[in-house]
């Protein structure tokens, strides 16, 4: 089948700043596909080819086989949210999703069935009369997220909808997207956040303007072959300042009551046996995203 | 005002026309505690902020920061504390050291004690590599060390971050959480709003904000104690969508949302086993179903308590 979103090769230079250097992935109808990746990857730059705001130095965007910068259809199949948008502030919330219903045509009653479920969907129904100026951060993004979905595009592009968004809310949006995938749209979402990762279809981690690693969620997990570890028992404070300062420890973090660390190669026992007067034990469990992809990049760095 | 006591909050209400953004919210934070401020977006925890800063008188109640009423004497919480906003703002064409000389300077240091100052501030955040760096060049996640830096330089005893770690990547979330808790052992109180419950953890005790009031407050693990009797179930396997929402109508059945390819469950312990989960996902077309008891997070608080629950719903009926 056709990819509704292709990169390919895709190439930009900022200046000094190779933004792009020939990043590749498609986006299928019916597929969520998350670009996951450090500041300065290049996930915004290629949102940004992708929805034909910028013209590539060398390589091709598609979107549903067409050229983005062409207009006309293609802007019509195309729903964007960029992380630096803007609403009408001096307009209420359903002024501004009453504005985009007008960009788009939308008929009285479609709109009006569309904006109740956004709005519930953002816990937003109770400050539809609410000027954009004096919302806060989380719900002015909501707020920019129902605008893009309301003329429900066939290709989606989110550049880091979930930024101050609240957990419930979080869900719901994570929720309300799978919906829209299952109808057969095609969402590409930008994150930082890895748990969102898990939550796609695919995902791409990207590094330097291009990926490093590409595929299913549970199947990358499934190949990643490096141990992972929890701490149980002791107090947890005592226990953190203890093996934060262990050389073998690279990184300490919470996973519930327990906690998460990440360990140099052969730094299993050493750490094992400073933990056994505090009357905490290291237990292996199953690596996260997070362990694979800070493990990839700390690859990269080394590299 | 007790000793050991670095805020205390009570009965505090900020009314906007007839919005009550914070209803009645009382509580106090342990000197050198890290305090998590939590709510959905428009629950009132900026709001809530403000106010403790000075910056917003309250409608009603009183609120007592190291030692200062906010309402009759704000200069003197200003002073005392240490504020970094969701959209904090440094100079961006100014090398790191030159904004941190600034803001130090803005909070009345100079000379050699400012010189020292920075100093310390450099080594503490781990920015002495990057003095020289502008700091428009930087990633985001140096620029919010720079900026925490840049509010403890006067050394406040407590420092409030809203929404500190917003679109930051893992690795530097994971090192400005050391930097709180390093400040957190030298004594200084943080209170702190996140949306990002993993990073919650780290927080001594939780306040819970629902449209306005604080409906929960304790340790994380009495939190979910408290808040999520529910067993929570963590399914993985291949077309689980049909049984996902053949479980949704069923008795026990608190919650299942898709979670990647697999399904994040909450159910009653009396009505439902992993293995009774199973099945029924085996039976309505799952493959390869595995069901794993994990323990509730944060995230299953967050759910159970601001939720659509009875009480926003009330809370919704009373609005219309």
């Amino acid at each position: 089948m056709d990819a509704a979103l292709e990169a390919r090769r895709m190439e930009k230079r900022f200046g000094t700043v190779e933004a792009l250097a020939g990043m590749s992935f498609s986006v299928r109808s019916g597929e969520l596909y998350g670009l996951v990746g450090p500041d300065g990857a290049g996930k915004t730059t290629a949102i940004r080819a992708l929805a034909g705001l910028i013209d590539l130095d060398a390589g091709d965007a598609r979107v549903l086989g067409m050229d983005p910068r062409a207009g006309g259809a293609v802007r019509e199949a195309l729903g964007l949210l960029p992380q630096q948008y803007s609403l009408y502030r001096d307009l209420t919330v359903m002024e501004n999703l009453k504005f985009y219903s007008r960009l788009y045509v939308l008929p009285r009653d479609v709109f009006r069935r569309r904006a109740e479920r956004l709005l519930s969907i953002t816990r937003l129904d109770r400050f539809t009369d609410r000027r954009a100026d004096q919302l806060s951060g989380g719900m002015y993004k909501k707020l920019a997220l129902a605008a893009a979905l309301l003329h429900e595009p066939k290709v989606l592009l989110l550049d880091e909808p979930t930024n101050g968004v609240d957990p419930v809310s979080r869900r719901e949006l994570w929720a309300l997207l799978h919906e829209f995938v299952q109808g057969g749209m095609a969402v590409l979402i930008s994150t930082p956040y890895m748990d969102e990762a898990e939550r796609c279809d695919r995902v791409g981690l990207a590094y330097r303007g291009r990926l490093l690693l590409e595929g299913e969620p549970g199947a990358l997990l499934t190949g990643f072959d490096e141990e992972a570890y929890e701490i149980a028992g002791g107090d947890r404070e005592r226990v953190e300042s203890v093996v934060e300062s262990l050389p073998a420890v690279r990184s300490v973090s919470p996973a519930g009551s327990r906690l998460r660390v990440d360990l140099v190669a052969g730094g299993r026992e050493g750490v094992a046996a400073a933990l056994a007067p505090l009357g905490a034990e290291l237990r292996p469990v199953a690596p996260s995203f997070e362990d694979l992809f800070l493990s990839r990049l700390q690859g990269e760095h080394a590299a | 005002m007790s000793p050991g006591h670095s805020i205390e909050a009570e009965r505090l209400s900020r009314r906007f026309g007839d919005f009550l953004a914070v209803d009645d919210v009382s509580f106090h934070v342990e000197k050198g505690e890290i305090f998590g401020y939590l709510g959905a977006n428009g629950a009132g925890k900026s709001t809530t902020i403000r106010m403790l800063i000075g910056l917003l008188t309250p409608s009603s109640g009183r609120a007592m920061v190291a030692g200062h009423d906010v309402a009759s004497d704000p200069e003197g919480v200003k002073a005392a504390i240490g504020y970094m906003s969701q959209k904090f703002s440094l100079y961006l064409d100014l090398p790191v050291e030159e904004n941190l000389r600034f803001f130090g300077g803005a909070y009345g240091l100079w000379g050699k004690d400012l010189q020292r100052r920075a100093e310390e501030v450099l080594e503490l955040t781990g920015l002495a590599e990057h003095r020289k760096a502008i700091t428009g060049s930087l990633p985001g996640g140096i620029r919010q060390r720079l900026a925490l830096g840049s509010a403890i330089l006067h050394r406040p005893s407590i420092v409030f971050l809203d929404e500190p770690t917003a679109g930051v990547d893992p690795e530097a979330r994971r090192s400005f959480w050391r930097l709180i808790r390093d400040l957190s052992r030298g004594g200084t109180t943080v209170f702190v709003t996140t949306h990002y419950l993993d990073e919650a953890e780290y927080c001594r005790r939780i306040g819970l904000m629902v449209d306005g009031r604080l409906v929960a407050l304790d340790t994380p693990a009495e939190l979910k104690r408290t808040w999520v009797p529910d067993r929570v179930l963590l399914v993985r396997g291949r077309n689980l969508a049909t049984g996902a929402a053949s479980l949704r109508g069923r008795p026990g059945v608190r919650a299942a949302e898709p979670f990647g390819a697999g399904l994040h469950l909450r159910v009653d312990p009396e009505a439902w086993t992993g293995a009774a989960v199973r099945t029924v996902l085996e039976a309505s077309g799952g493959e390869g179903v595995s069901v794993e008891v994990v323990e509730p997070t944060l995230e299953d608080v967050f759910l159970a308590v601001v939720g659509r629950g009875d009480e926003a719903q009330a809370a919704r009926e009373v609005a219309s």
